[in-house]
């Protein structure tokens, strides 16, 4: 059980990377589909950087601290890029936004693939996975005596607590300051909040390049933490699952904790069922099933408060009657 | 003289391609009055105002205030110089706080405080007499408290020169008097207040001062107790107008339209019609007043099978073999075969009756798209249909392949009370068909009805200006919450007992319940 639980938990922390970014950046009335291909970068740009650390420094050079900095950081970058191309696609250049997103999908997975193949010649990034899933237990003197209490919460590699804090501060900068404010006010009605004085395009920008910045992070936490250091080509469906799990948390990253938990139960659950691969297969499906039930649930009651921002997924001209 | 001077336009032009908005436009605005600006629907109101709020930019010319030359190029500096105004469309973001809206966009360097910004909103509400709950959700206010938010929003950022774009078009009677009473509060504060209108009655009652534009020049600014409507209406459209509709009497009436008892609830189980009962007749303008929101827009969603009943009948007496036909159940489009034509203009015009993206002749052919034997659209008689009202309600576009959303409200309107009546109908309903025009358009359109009527067509008229109802209309009926309170002759009837009717208390009990809840 407690395995089962633990595993839940280091998959939705992963997803929890992709929603609260695409949370960010879908209250500022960006809604970007791309956030697949963004996990994708993200996560191929963390591990180059950290193939490259590695051959660079050698085996006994190696400083654990470093070693998941240079990542995170080459991982922040490449998801920024991916979120500026969009950025550039729909504010700038005006272009339809799911269009641009799906195609940042398509173009995320390939691009990732390259940055794959090229890390490889450089040397390996998997020996990277024991400083991604070095515990927390291990390092408090007095973690043999938390029992199953730590093992459920204390027992995990750096990313996980990174992603809950992030969801935190998110949930806390989006409720109770100006900015967030201003940026849901920018995804709910940016014309209303243009002729506040607040500039859209400067808000939409920022969000959209800090929200994909923080989804690939959950990329780089499925490699290295999740899967413990091996490469595989199926980020692209936990994007998915983060999209969804946005709407399944209607728009709130402190919900979404709770919620990733649940995803990642749900997804998880079938390797702990002892079922065929067919059933496995549906059983995944699971998550999705939640999400659809979740809209139907939420357009039932029509509460205003519930609804994704009014203007998601349009783009804003100010010269527009 | 005693008078200071806030703000002073001098010699403002302002070009949009090749139309000319403003030229040479003068006007000054006193310290602690309420000027009203007067003008037909694109005199170049609003555009004026515009670039006092720093939305445009003059091309020409220099505002002033007080008593110096002040560059306004965006929103910020118009606040710099405590300039506000109130939009005709509001500016508000639906799902926050009336708080969370004043508070946007705005930068001081306590930090952000909602508790705060609600004490000093509360300060101001209780300055000037405002009647709101700050916390309440926008989405789930009136639009008359909408509006306070936005006449907040403006005071909360200090401003002492306010501008209101018609104000009054979406009120009921009792809200402009309660909008008006804060409007002199304002005036005693000593804040000046320039008011966009097309109401007669209310530039009279309101203003100290009048200015009237016309056709983008400044015509004269008067004071307010020594004109009179004619004048004023002289000035503004350059030549004497006829204010008078022309009521003839009806002509052997037969009952087209027979409503009995119908009744429907909304999705809370509240009762929005009440067992209405009434009959329309050819040859005659039946009138419906009432309060907004007391059920007009779904009662006449009914007759055109828009909105679905709980109980009664609506039956249509075809014209030529008086043969009965019951209406209900049926879809619009078996409705509209019969001959019901509804023209029906809700808040927002281009909601429901037109589409905003289309040209003019597109818009018509929405009427008629299935009548042609071919696979392909006919587009030569919509043309001239087209060309025939922009003719002939003097519609101001470019041509007729214009986007309607880029015409003004008032042709807006034209458009769409043209395309009903040029579908020859035998019941015509039209729900505020002048809400938003200016006089000489609003005029076209009641013309229009009578004329319909002469033709034996029985018209429903849906009005809030009670003197126009009594003028233009045979009979009135008043609904007040789904419940049809009286129905009284238009020849006889007067103002007070209609007013009355409105507002009399149909159901104490649930209207109890509502303010509770």
């Amino acid at each position: 059980m407690i395995a089962f639980l633990v595993s839940a938990i280091r998959l939705g922390m992963t997803l929890l990377f992709g929603s609260t970014g695409e949370t960010i950046t879908e209250k500022s009335g960006h809604l970007n589909l791309g956030i697949p291909g963004v996990m994708c970068v993200g996560a191929a740009c963390g591990c180059y950087a950290e193939a490259v650390y590695f051959s660079a420094v050698g085996i006994k050079g190696t400083n654990g601290i470093l070693a998941v900095i240079i990542p995170v950081i080459a991982t922040l970058i490449g998801g920024a890029l991916m979120g500026l191309l969009f950025s550039f696609l729909t504010v700038t250049l005006r272009a339809n936004q799911n269009v641009t997103g799906l195609t940042l999908t398509t173009f995320g997975i390939g691009v990732s693939e390259y940055i794959i193949e090229k890390a490889d010649t450089v040397g390996s990034f998997a020996r990277g996975r024991k400083f991604f899933t070095a515990s927390l237990l291990d390092l408090l003197p007095f973690s043999d005596e938390l029992g199953g209490f730590g093992k459920l919460f204390l027992d995990f590699g750096i990313m996980v607590y990174l992603s809950i804090a992030i969801a935190l501060i998110c949930a806390f900068v989006l409720s109770k300051t100006r900015i967030g404010l201003n940026l849901r006010a920018v995804g709910e009605n940016p014309a209303t909040a243009d002729a506040a004085g607040i500039n859209v395009s400067l808000y939409r920008y920022l969000a959209t390049c800090i929200g994909c910045a923080i989804a690939g992070l959950g990329g780089l936490t499925f490699i290295m933490d999740y899967l413990e250091g091996t490469w595989e080509y199926m980020i692209d469906d936990l994007g998915w699952l983060a999209l969804a799990l946005v709407i399944f948390t209607v728009w709130k990253p402190n919900l979404a904790v709770i919620g990733s938990v649940a995803f990642g139960a749900l997804y998880v659950a079938n390797s702990y069922l002892g079922l065929d691969i067919a059933n496995q297969e549906l059983f995944k499906m699971l998550p999705y099933v939640v999400t659809i039930i979740v809209l139907i649930f939420t357009s039932i009651r029509s509460r205003k408060k519930n609804q994704p921002p009014e203007n998601l997924g349009l783009n804003y001209f100010r010269e527009e009657r | 003289m005693a008078h200071e001077i806030a703000l002073e336009c001098r010699g403002i032009t302002k070009t949009f391609g090749s139309v000319i908005a403003n030229n040479n436009c003068n006007l000054d605005v006193r310290k602690g009055e309420i000027l009203a600006i007067l003008g037909e629907n694109g005199s170049g109101k609003t555009t004026l105002m515009n670039m006092v709020a720093g939305i445009y930019f003059p091309d020409e010319g220099e505002i002033v205030i007080n008593g110096e030359k002040a560059v306004i190029s965006s929103p910020k500096d118009a606040f710099k110089y405590k300039i506000g105004m109130i939009h005709q469309h509001f500016k508000l973001v639906n799902v926050f706080s009336a708080v969370e809206n004043i508070a946007l966009g705005i930068k001081d360097k306590k930090g952000y405080n909602l508790s705060r910004v609600n004490k000093k909103v509360v300060e101001i509400t209780q300055r000037y007499g405002f009647i709101i709950d700050p916390e309440k959700r926008i989405c789930d206010m009136s639009v008359s408290e909408k509006q306070t938010v936005e006449i907040l929003k403006v005071l909360y950022r200090g401003a002492d020169i306010l501008i209101l774009d018609e104000p009054t078009a979406v009120l009921t009677p009792q809200e402009i008097e309660n909008l008006f009473g804060i409007l002199r509060r304002m005036r005693e504060d000593g804040k000046s207040i320039i008011i966009i209108t097309h109401k007669m009655h209310e530039v009279l009652s309101i203003s100290d001062r009048v200015a009237v534009l016309r056709k983008g020049e400044h015509i004269a600014t008067v004071n307010t107790a020594e004109t009179n409507e004619a004048e004023l209406t002289e000035m503004m459209m350059g030549k004497k107008v006829d204010l008078n509709i022309r009521r003839s009497e009806p002509l052997n009436p037969v009952n087209r339209l027979e409503v009995s008892g119908i009744t429907s609830t909304d999705e809370e189980g509240r009762k929005i019609l009440d067992d209405i009962s009434f009959t329309a007749r050819s040859g005659e303008i039946l009138g419906i007043a009432g309060i907004a929101g007391s059920g007009q827009r779904e009662l006449l969603e009914a007759i055109a099978g828009l909105h679905k009943l709980n109980s009664g009948e609506i039956v249509y007496y075809t014209p030529e073999t008086n043969a009965p036909e019951n209406l209900r159940d049926k879809t619009p489009i078996q409705i509209r075969d019969l001959g019901v034509r509804l023209s029906f203009v809700p808040e927002d015009r281009l909601g429901m009756g037109l589409v905003g993206n289309m040209d003019i002749i597109d818009n018509i052919m929405l009427r008629s798209y299935s009548k042609g034997r071919s696979v392909f659209l006919k587009r030569s008689e919509p043309k001239n249909l087209a060309e025939q009202i922009i003719d002939e309600l003097e519609v101001v576009t470019p041509s007729a392949n214009t986007p309607i959303r880029q015409l003004s409200g008032g042709n807006v309107q034209k458009v769409l009370v043209g395309r009903e009546i040029a579908a020859s109908p035998s019941v015509l309903m039209a729900a505020y068909p002048v809400r938003g025009l200016d006089v000489n358009s609003s005029y076209t359109i009641y013309n229009l009805l009578n004329q319909q009527k002469e033709n034996g067509v029985a018209v429903i008229f849906v009005g809030e200006d009670l003197d126009v109802l009594i003028e233009l209309c045979d009979r009135i009926l008043v609904i007040n919450s789904g419940k049809v309170t009286g129905i009284v002759d238009g020849r006889t009837a007067s103002k007070d007992e209609i007013g009355l009717l409105m507002t009399k208390s149909v159901q104490p009990e649930e209207n109890l319940k509502e303010t509770e809840a």
